[in-house]
Formats: structure tokens, C-alpha cells, sequence
């Protein structure tokens, strides 16, 4: 079972899944850091559409009238890839404009920063 | 035509949509009082629902799956129901019905004024989210809901509006998604190797893996990886670093529904996960169960010991909740129906109990001019003795006092011990430190809010909201039901986790 | 701390409820908080963070284990490509061959996300609608999280919008905008049909919208487009969505009432409840795009 070379786009999508998690763990600046959690998301989502894909067939959308399952790719992955785009954008617009109440308030997108501060506040 | 409909089964349906309708409904409604009452009204309804659903199928002790559309099971989404959801839902829909009418003041006070229809929103959405979580039986519509739960959640704790709640949102959001990734890239592979996403034919699919040994490293992985994500959210001990400052900066009602609700949503289906999907002896030979089993031993001890060392009641409470996590994922990794009945039951009792304690934890806080180090506390139950018996009596059931709920989940637990090999003694004297932990740092609050402080003058007594006082006074009842006529909830989820095992 | 007592007599203050109540001002004032490193710390997320080399060394390592671990699963994955993977099975065989006769989409993605897997689609409607909700408790201005400087600001914005001259984005705007408008409502109503449907079509009409809005600035926008309609559309939207599926799951999980006419595969009237469903999508998703925008860049719609 040694399919790394015909799998590389699922071996892309987990380097690039690293590299999104070392941006979320490595990276002070928030915004920086919501792209990191994009970017991981990003890369599930071509490991997924990269189960779908079968050599030699079309998209699924009926095309000249076949009505026969060897003749397309699978649709399943392609609906859910849909699905997780869609959770991501939310996401990702939640991040933000958390981040911008932050900014608003603190002045600063740094995270220890931001922390620092509100400890501060707390009195601590 | 209509007559052979069975309503009963159409129960789940139903208390989803309905709790997703009013979530959309609220958005047309400016006025918080008005979203306050559709959300109540829709709550009483759901738990009705769900009453009658568990009284129906624990008397048949059947269970049923519920085809959501005009396509059987491989092909489009299924709800399925046992006596197990049907509990889960009632009880989901009680405490929040108790919680959100005692913590209604809290909403109504530090909630903007203009935004508190969006407030009831959240809760909507969260609430029908926890009932999909429940009932599923597609594992791509529990990441789905688990995404509406983590949204919903966030927006519960930023609502109060203060820059603390921003910070505690963010820390939650960032924990909570990099929980989601990991189940979800849990679910691709899953489907690489199952070609799956209903439970049952992914359960067959995976016998056959195990049957053929084929796919056996991507197997374990996939299993790690969706049950990292679920300890992930429910904030299992290593990664509970989200709850204190989540659980301090927001409105105490929504601490009361994360802590006692939302964490449970989670492991509900990491138990159905584990025995509709990958099957107890697949769990025990991937020795997944093992794994759940050490970090819930390590959760209990050091979530106390953390919370000992808390001055601040909330935060106090929250490290207790990752204690409490700790002892429902103990039981779970007995991987024997005992040990599960246990958890189910601690679910149980920790959401009642730690429910009570936050809103009680909250009119304090009001009480002592939003004070929240213990120290601030004493002498607040003197002013305001109905929210000091419930705190007390919530701190003592999660001693694990008799007559109240914890004594008997824990007793359950100390019973399951003895029918897992090699597993007795571990949680034998790891049950015993951490009951005295707990009595640690649950006593020297309960004494501070009764003590009266020397020298000052005396403050007002406190009137409660007749709200406020209901809700306390039935979540007491709930827990000394619990506590007392425990005898048919045990027999129910026995059989429903034999049931499931099936 | 002056007065050292004995362990004996702090347990006995402990237990009378004195140590950490009734002197709990004084004790905590004088305390000496204690400098050895425990193994409490150890644990804390936060010590670790604070010395910066460990911590990046210790998440790259954790990375390193996580991209070793993911590629030797991908390794053991089924081959890409092959028609023999487990995942193109009876499940994609029904959607390819039956979809057209049972859904009538000619598109099968749209036919299996809108029809077969239903459920799914509404919770992650659901998750826009919540987004943009929750965007809106952040953002939208009120008494809290509106300064006067940030008031000011806005005004001089809107200052601008209404006296300057922008000729060339303004004929731009006016020429594109409609355009891109009219191919977003194109793809939406094609989606059952061809490549597209309710989300990619919303998004491209939330940007034709997005496009206006900047050209013109906001204050032209709200004479048609006011946080009342946006909630109206939103809401009725979904509200529709939930009323067509509610129907479609209850009748089809009950095995009572009629069928929906499926129409001719091929035919813009046609596959259902697909095409009323992407509509309502549709618009969901324009407006909660335009959504974003407004509630980003002026804290309000």
C-alpha cells in the first residue's frame, strides 16, 4: 500500500493543514492567525474534493444526455466541500469582527498584548 | 390518510424544526421581552414533546430511526431516537427552561437593550443545535451542528459586551474550532475508507475494515482524531484552557448553559459515535477507551486542584466543570454498559447542578456590587438565603453529599469500577481525592456566603424575581428527584445502552 | 506575613471558617505570592507561552508529528483516482442514475445537497444566518460599542460620499453593478440546471451589491436597503426554506401526501422544490454578503 505519490493531493492538503496550524500557533497577530485557521480549513476542504475525483470522467451535471454512473465523478464529496465553505465564510466573518471590537477597544491586534491589557483591567 | 401516521416518532423532527423556526422567527421580533417569551414557550413545548417521547419509548423500550425526506438510509439524512436521546432531550429542555427563566434578569440587565432579541436567537439556534446533536444519525449533520453550536456558544458568551467577553470569545472560538477541524478531517477520512456518512453503514463498513484488517493505520488515526476533537469541545482536561475565561466574562445564564449543557451535547455523541459507529470492541481494541480513561482521571484531579486555587467563584466553577468532564469521561473509558450508565447519569447530574450554581453564582455577583473574588462574597446568602440553600445545596451534590444527584453518580461510578479488570483501584482512590477535593474548595465557599462579615453595616435583604425563585426552587427538586428516586432514570438508560449496543 | 502559625492552627482557622473569610482582606494584602516553580505551572498553557523559544519549538514539533502522522495515513488511503475506492459506491450510483427521475435536477450536486442530503443544507443555511446575526450583536452600533470620535468619523465618510466626485468608479459602478446583479440571478435560477445554484449565486449578487455600496456610499443604499429589509429578506427567506422542507421531510418520512411536480428534467420550471429553494438561499446569501460589508465598515446596514 504505498499510494504517497498518486495521493499528492491529499499529502499537498496535509502540508498545507501544518502549515495553517503553525500559523495559528506561531503567529501574534490575530488576524494573522484567523487566515492560519482559514487556511487549515482550506486544506480539508481539497483533501475532501480530492476523494471525489475519478480519472477519465466529467463533472456531475448531466452531459449529453448520459444517465450512467461510470461516466461521472462522485458528487457527494463536491456537497459537502459546499457545505464546509459556506461554515468557513461564517466563520471567518465571526473572527473578524471580533477582532475588530478587540481593536476598537485595545488598540492592538498583538494576542499577548490583548491579554496583557485585559489582565491589567481585571486587575490582577 | 393521516391516520396511520405515527406523531410519536415524529417527535425529534419536530423539536428540531421548531426550536430552528423560532431562532429564525426572534430575528423579526425587536423586543427582548417578546423573543423571551417565544423562546420559553417553545422550550415548554419541546420538553412536553419530549416527555411524551421518552414515556412512549421507554415503555416499549424500542428505538427508531426517522427518515428526513423521501430517501431511506445510505442515501439521505436519518434522525434516530432511544429512550437515551428521548431523556437527554427532556432534560436538555428542562434545565434550560429553568435556567433561562432564573437567569432572564442577568439577560435583561447586560444585554444591550436594542440586541436582546439577538441574544434569544443565539439560544434558539443553540437549542434546536443540541437536540440535532442528540438525535443525529449521519455524521456529516453532526459537523454541521456542531459548527451552529460553536457559533451560537460564542455569541452566548460575547453578548454581555465587555472587552473581557471579546478575549474569552476569541480564546473559546480558536479552541472550539480547531476542535471542529480535527472531526471534521476525522469525517473525510472516515469517508475515504467507509464510503459512508449514515452511522449504521459506516459501523458495518468499519466490522468489515476490522474483519479484513485493511486500513488499520488510518482507522486508528481517524478514531484519535474524532475523539480529540469531541474532548476538544466538551473541554476535556488538557484542553480546558477555553472555560475560565470564557465562563467569567459572560452573562452567568450562558455560563450556566455552556457549562451544564453544551459540553454534554458533545460527548452525547461521542457516546453515540462510539457505539452506533465504531463499536464498543472496535473502541476497545484501538484502545481508544484507555486513552479517554487516563486524561478523565487526570481531568478530575487536576481540575479541582486548579480550582482551589481560584479566588474568583465563576472561574472557580468553571475549573470545576473540567473536574466534573473529567468524571463523565472516566466512566465512558470503563468501556463496559456500567461505566457508561454512570456517565450518562453524572450527565445528567452535573447538568442540573452546575446549571443552579452559576445562576446562584450570578445573583451573588449582583448582590456584592459585581464583586467576583469569594472573599467579596461573605455574607451575600444571609441577604439573599433562597440563592445561598441553592448554591449550598449544589455544592454539596457535587460533594457528593447523600440524597442529592452527585452522591449517586458517584456511587454508580464506584460500583462500575468493580466490573472493569484492572481498572478498580485507579478509580477507587482517584473517586476518593478528588470527593475531598471538591469538599476543598466547594466548603470554604459555602461557609463564606454564610458567614456574616464583622464591622460593616448591614445591607438590605435582596427581593427575588418570582422567576428567580422558581427556577432555584426547581432545580432543587430536580436534583433531590435525582437523588432520590434515581431507581427508574438508571433503569432507563441501562436498557437504552443495551439498546444502542445492539 | 508577621504572625507564622502552625500548620495545626491553620487548619484549625481553616475549619472555623477564619483564614479565608474573616482576615481574607488582611492575608491577601500581605501575602507573599510564592516564587518556586511548581508543577501547577508546568502545566499552564500560559507559562509556556511566556518563554517564546520553547513554545515555538515545541509547536513545531507538534506540527512535525501531526504532518508525519497525516502523511502515513495518506499513504494507506485508497488510491486517488480509482473507480475501486470504497467511497464510489450503490450511494453515488443512485444519486448519478437515479437523481434525474427522483429529483429532477439535472445538476447532481444540487439535486443530492437540496434533496437528498436536505437536512444538512438547512443546518448550514442556518450557520450564514447565525454568522450574520452574530455580527451584528459585534458590530452594530448601540450604546456600548459607539464612541463619539467613531460618530464623527462616519459623517465625514458620509460627507464625502454625497459631495465628492468619483466619475470613473461611479459610471462603473452603474454599468457593472446591474450586470454582475443579473448574472448572479442567473446563476441562481440555473442552479438545478448547471454548474452554480443559491450560494455561489447569492455571493456573486452580495458582490454586485458591494460594488453600489462603495461607489455611492452607504447613505444611498439604505433608501432601498435598510437593516428592516435585510432582516425581513433573511428571515422570510429561511423562513420558507423551513416551511418547503418541513413539508417535503414530513411527508416523505410519513409516506402521505402528493408528490411535487417534478416538471420536465432540463426546464428552468422544473426538479421541485429545488429552484424555490435556491432562491430563498439565494438571497439569504446576498444579503448577509452586503451584510458583512456594511456592518464592517460602518457598523451598520
Amino acid at each position: 500500500m504505498n499510494h504517497l505519490e498518486t495521493n499528492f493531493y491529499e499529502a499537498v492538503s496535509v502540508i498545507l493543514f501544518g502549515i495553517g496550524f503553525m500559523n495559528l500557533l506561531l503567529q501574534n497577530n490575530l488576524i494573522k492567525k484567523f487566515i492560519g485557521l482559514n487556511i487549515m480549513d482550506t486544506a480539508v476542504y481539497l483533501f475532501l474534493a480530492a476523494q471525489g475525483y475519478i480519472f477519465g470522467r466529467v463533472a456531475p451535471i448531466l452531459t449529453d444526455g448520459v444517465i450512467d454512473a461510470s461516466y461521472y465523478v462522485n458528487p457527494i464529496p463536491a456537497g459537502l466541500v459546499l457545505t464546509g465553505i459556506v461554515v468557513s465564510v461564517s466563520i471567518t466573518a465571526f473572527s473578524l469582527a471580533l477582532v475588530q471590537r478587540l481593536y476598537k477597544h485595545y488598540g492592538s491586534l498583538n494576542m499577548d498584548e490583548i491579554m496583557r491589557l485585559s489582565r491589567e483591567e481585571e486587575g490582577e | 390518510m393521516m391516520e396511520h401516521i405515527n406523531w410519536i416518532h415524529n417527535i425529534p423532527f419536530f423539536s428540531i424544526f421548531l426550536a430552528m423556526l423560532s431562532g429564525i422567527l426572534t430575528a423579526l421580533v425587536k423586543n427582548g421581552k417578546t423573543a423571551y417569551k417565544i423562546h420559553m414557550g417553545m422550550v415548554l413545548v419541546v420538553c412536553i414533546m419530549s416527555g411524551l417521547l421518552l414515556v412512549s419509548l421507554s415503555a416499549k423500550n424500542e428505538m427508531f430511526t426517522f427518515m428526513m425526506g423521501h430517501f431511506p438510509a445510505p442515501w439521505g439524512n436519518e434522525l434516530r431516537a432511544g429512550p437515551l436521546e428521548a431523556l437527554m432531550a427532556t432534560t436538555f429542555s428542562v434545565v434550560m427552561l429553568l435556567t433561562v427563566s432564573g437567569g432572564s434578569q442577568f439577560i435583561f440587565k447586560d444585554v444591550v437593550e436594542e440586541k436582546q432579541s439577538l441574544y434569544f436567537i443565539m439560544l434558539n439556534a443553540l437549542f434546536g443545535a443540541m437536540l440535532a446533536l442528540v438525535y443525529t444519525n449521519d455524521i456529516f449533520t453532526a459537523y454541521v451542528f456542531i459548527e451552529i453550536n460553536t457559533i451560537a456558544s460564542c455569541a452566548l458568551i460575547m453578548a454581555k459586551g465587555t472587552p473581557q467577553s471579546m478575549v474569552g470569545t476569541t480564546h473559546y472560538l480558536v479552541i472550539s474550532l480547531l476542535g471542529s477541524g480535527l472531526f471534521l478531517l476525522g469525517v473525510c477520512i472516515l469517508y475515504s475508507i467507509t464510503g459512508h456518512l449514515l452511522f449504521p453503514q459506516m459501523q458495518e463498513g468499519i466490522l468489515e475494515l476490522i474483519k479484513t484488517e485493511a486500513y488499520r493505520m488510518p482507522l486508528l488515526v481517524v478514531t484519535g482524531f474524532m475523539f480529540i476533537g469531541i474532548a476538544i469541545k466538551s473541554a476535556l482536561f488538557p484542553f480546558h484552557s477555553m472555560l475560565p475565561g470564557a465562563y467569567q466574562a459572560a452573562i452567568p445564564t450562558s455560563s450556566g448553559i455552556l457549562s451544564g449543557l453544551v459540553l454534554k451535547s458533545y460527548i452525547i455523541l461521542g457516546i453515540k459515535l462510539i457505539y452506533c459507529v465504531f463499536s464498543a470492541q472496535v473502541m476497545h481494541t484501538l484502545k481508544i477507551t484507555e486513552v479517554l480513561f487516563a486524561f478523565g482521571l487526570a481531568g478530575m484531579v487536576m481540575g479541582s486542584v486548579y480550582a482551589m486555587k481560584e479566588r474568583k467563584m465563576k472561574r472557580m466553577l468553571a475549573y470545576s466543570s473540567v473536574a466534573q468532564i473529567g468524571y463523565i469521561y472516566m466512566g465512558i473509558g470503563m468501556a463496559s454498559p456500567v461505566g457508561m450508565t454512570a456517565a450518562c447519569f453524572h450527565i445528567l447530574a452535573h447538568a442540573v447542578t452546575k446549571t443552579l450554581l452559576f445562576i446562584c453564582c450570578g445573583s451573588f455577583v449582583e448582590d456584592s456590587d459585581g464583586k467576583e473574588k469569594i472573599y467579596h462574597m461573605r455574607g451575600v446568602a444571609l441577604r439573599n438565603p433562597l440563592a445561598g440553600i441553592g448554591y449550598t445545596i449544589g455544592a454539596l451534590s457535587m460533594i457528593g453529599i447523600p440524597l442529592l444527584a452527585g452522591f449517586i453518580s458517584k456511587i454508580y461510578f464506584a460500583t462500575a469500577s468493580v466490573y472493569s479488570s484492572g481498572k478498580m483501584a485507579a478509580v477507587l482512590i482517584v473517586l476518593g481525592v478528588s470527593m475531598v477535593l471538591n469538599a476543598l474548595y466547594f466548603l470554604p465557599s459555602v461557609i463564606a456566603i454564610w458567614t456574616p462579615v464583622k464591622g460593616e453595616e448591614k445591607k438590605p435583604a435582596v427581593t427575588n424575581s418570582p422567576a428567580f425563585a422558581t427556577s432555584i426552587v426547581g432545580f432543587i427538586i430536580l436534583n433531590l428527584i435525582l437523588g432520590i428516586c434515581y431507581r427508574p432514570i438508571t433503569h432507563i438508560i441501562q436498557t437504552s445502552i443495551e439498546l444502542l449496543a445492539q | 506575613m508577621k504572625d507564622k502559625k502552625s500548620f495545626w492552627e491553620h487548619l484549625k482557622a481553616w475549619v472555623d471558617g477564619e483564614e479565608v473569610i474573616l482576615n481574607a482582606d488582611k492575608y491577601i494584602a500581605t501575602r507573599t505570592p510564592k516564587e518556586s516553580l511548581n508543577w501547577h505551572k508546568f502545566f499552564s498553557v500560559q507559562n509556556v507561552k511566556e518563554n517564546k523559544r520553547n513554545y515555538a519549538v515545541l509547536s513545531v514539533g507538534i506540527t512535525a508529528l501531526f504532518i508525519g502522522i497525516m502523511l502515513s495515513v495518506v499513504d494507506a488511503l485508497p488510491e486517488f483516482g480509482s473507480p475501486y475506492n470504497p467511497s464510489n459506491n450503490e450511494v453515488m450510483v443512485r444519486y448519478l442514475e437515479k437523481g434525474i427521475e427522483e429529483t429532477g435536477a439535472v445538476n447532481f450536486v444540487a439535486g443530492m445537497i437540496l434533496d437528498y442530503r436536505a437536512f444538512d443544507t438547512f443546518g448550514e443555511a442556518n450557520v450564514l444566518f447565525l454568522a450574520v446575526m452574530c455580527v451584528v450583536l459585534l458590530l452594530k452600533k448601540d450604546k456600548k460599542n459607539y464612541s463619539a470620535k467613531e460618530e464623527q468619523e462616519n459623517q465625514e465618510d458620509d460627507f464625502f460620499d454625497t459631495n465628492e466626485k468619483r466619475p470613473i468608479l461611479q459610471i462603473g459602478a452603474k454599468m457593472l453593478a446591474p450586470m454582475v446583479i443579473l448574472y448572479g440571478i442567473y446563476v441562481v435560477l440555473n442552479g438545478h440546471l448547471s454548474p452554480g445554484g443559491g450560494f455561489s449565486g447569492g455571493s456573486i449578487i452580495g458582490a454586485g451589491l458591494i460594488l453600489y455600496a462603495s461607489a455611492y456610499g452607504q447613505k444611498k443604499m439604505q433608501t432601498f436597503f435598510t437593516f428592516k429589509t435585510f432582516t425581513k429578506i433573511c428571515a422570510g427567506g429561511l423562513l420558507t426554506y423551513c416551511a418547503c422542507k418541513s413539508y417535503s421531510f414530513f411527508t416523505g418520512a410519513n409516506h402521505v401526501g402528493y408528490e411535487i411536480p417534478k416538471g420536465i428534467p432540463g426546464n428552468i420550471l422544473s426538479a421541485g422544490f429545488i429552484l424555490p429553494l435556491n432562491i430563498c438561499v439565494g438571497l439569504i446569501v446576498a444579503c448577509t454578503m452586503y451584510g458583512f460589508y456594511a456592518l464592517f465598515t460602518k457598523g451598520d446596514i
